[in-house]
């Protein structure tokens, strides 16, 4: 889980970058904050993957 | 040099030199919110840590971080800055204030981490990941900011605005503090197996306290001396700084206090310091731009902030950052650069701050953790539990902060 999280940050970085590279105009914004989104999406991953396991768990 | 320019740099000049008491707050703050039996050992590695910093930085943090290609120099004409090199071989005058700034720079973000490690981390593996952290993770962020306002993303595209480091001082460091504080794990004692985390009190609030109060004194040369460098503003221009800097700060400070005395019936001490801590990183990225009115509002946030973030970490991700670092450097330094696009910017400038805040968290925090744990593979960060229990002042220097003092055991820890 916690690589995967991480993976999720770079891709939605990478997402952020093309869009600035690539693209022009109103589209950029709208891909910086997916690519944003994105990131998000790896932050929860990865704390997820860095909880101690629940007594249930154990 | 022109007599406005010889002016503004000496003004500048002037600031930096303040920025020695943000360091020596913020290690104040970070040892008296760790142990009594730890305490020499905080502030010994303070030194170290800023030292490896400084010279790591000289020897090729600053060649990294690449100099502003040019700046409008304290808001008068624009001077060119020569291009920086390792061991600063070259610099004209111009160029070493950019890198004086960015050794006092580098200095307070490696701080950062030791209050997410307190009373765990040994002395050689905080040097070594400092080595690391100046030489490699703070420039890279540096640079990004630098090159993006010079149009690294092409010719008129808007950059990233941190005039005084909420992003590539306090961010930086505080997504280290993150790093290190799960390769660390938490302090002996911190999680039972049941029940809710020991609460491990902070052995000194007055260190606290007083270095909130230092803090805000190199804040202010901080924020000027990045104002006037990053962001062209005259000398003049350097008040409102220092106006919305002590305004974010106090307003944080009296909302952590308010929303600590609704949530725990009394206001608490450590909080209302981070609180006031937060005030002044939150501050950073808009000072030279926002208006008072916007300053207060970004500290009221940040102060509200900082104690939800601090509980959240602690009960819920089982996160033992003793000094509330994480939450003051990192949660509040994102929402000082989102600050800046909400309320001093465009929509072209929003974008621009998450763009900031996207490479932070998508780049650099994996950067960050990479480096400190692979590092931790090789020189093992945390000490010995045996180590833990004796104290890191005994263990690690072989005398104790308070030799004629009673230390205080575990008892306040479930057993």
């Amino acid at each position: 889980m916690k690589l995967g999280g991480f993976l999720l940050l770079l891709s939605g970085w990478a997402i952020v970058v093309t869009a600035l590279l690539v693209l022009h105009g109103h589209a950029v914004p709208a891909f910086v904050y997916a690519g944003f989104g994105v990131e998000v999406l790896g932050l929860v991953l990865v704390f997820r993957g860095h909880l101690p396991p629940s007594e249930d768990e154990e | 040099m022109t007599p406005d320019i010889q002016f503004s740099f000496g003004l500048c000049l002037v600031f930096i030199l303040l920025v020695p008491l943000a360091i020596a707050g913020l290690a104040l703050v970070n040892t008296g919110l760790g142990r009594s039996r730890s305490a020499a050992q905080a502030m010994t590695m303070s030194l170290c840590v800023i030292s490896v910093a400084a010279l790591a930085y000289f020897v090729c943090g600053f060649a990294a971080a690449g100099s502003p290609l040019s700046i409008s120099f304290g808001g008068v004409g624009t001077s060119v800055v020569e291009p920086a090199r390792f061991f600063f071989r070259g610099a004209n005058a111009l160029t070493l204030v950019v890198a004086l700034l960015g050794v006092m720079s580098v200095g307070i973000s490696s701080l950062i981490p030791l209050g997410a490690s307190a009373d765990r981390y040994r002395v050689g593996a905080a040097c070594a990941s400092t080595a690391v952290f100046a030489a490699l993770t703070y420039p890279v962020f540096s640079f990004f900011t630098w090159h993006s306002r010079a149009g690294l993303f092409g010719a008129g595209s808007v950059g990233v605005l941190d005039s005084g480091g909420s992003g590539f001082i306090n961010v930086v460091g505080g997504l280290t503090a993150l790093s290190a504080a799960w390769i660390l794990g938490p302090r002996h004692g911190k999680y039972p197996p049941k029940g809710m985390p020991a609460a491990i009190p902070a052995h000194n609030q007055v260190y606290v306290l007083f270095g909130c109060m230092l803090a805000w004194m190199g804040w202010l040369g901080l924020n000027s001396a990045g104002a006037m460098l990053y962001s062209s503003i005259r000398p003049e221009g350097a008040v409102l700084v220092v106006i919305n800097t002590t305004f974010a700060a106090a307003a944080a400070a009296l909302t952590s206090a308010i929303t600590t005395r609704i949530r725990f019936r009394r206001p608490d001490a450590s909080l209302i310091a981070n609180g006031w801590m937060a005030g002044l990183v939150a501050s950073s990225a808009g000072c030279a731009v926002l208006k008072p009115a916007t300053a207060i509002i970004t500290g009221i946030v940040a102060g509200v902030l900082v104690v939800l973030s601090v509980e959240w970490f602690e009960l819920h991700l089982k996160i033992d950052d003793p000094c509330g670092s994480i939450s003051v450097h990192a949660v509040c330094g994102i929402w000082g650069l989102l600050a800046v696009g909400i309320f001093a910017g465009s929509g072209t400038q929003f974008t621009a701050q998450f763009v900031g805040m996207a490479t932070l968290l998508g780049f650099i925090f994996p950067l960050t953790y990479g480096l400190n744990w692979t590092l931790n593979r090789f020189i093992p960060y945390r000490v010995s539990l045996d180590g833990e229990r004796q104290g890191l002042d005994l263990h690690e220097l072989g005398a104790d902060a308070y030799p004629e003092f009673v230390v205080h055991s575990d008892e306040f820890l479930q057993r």
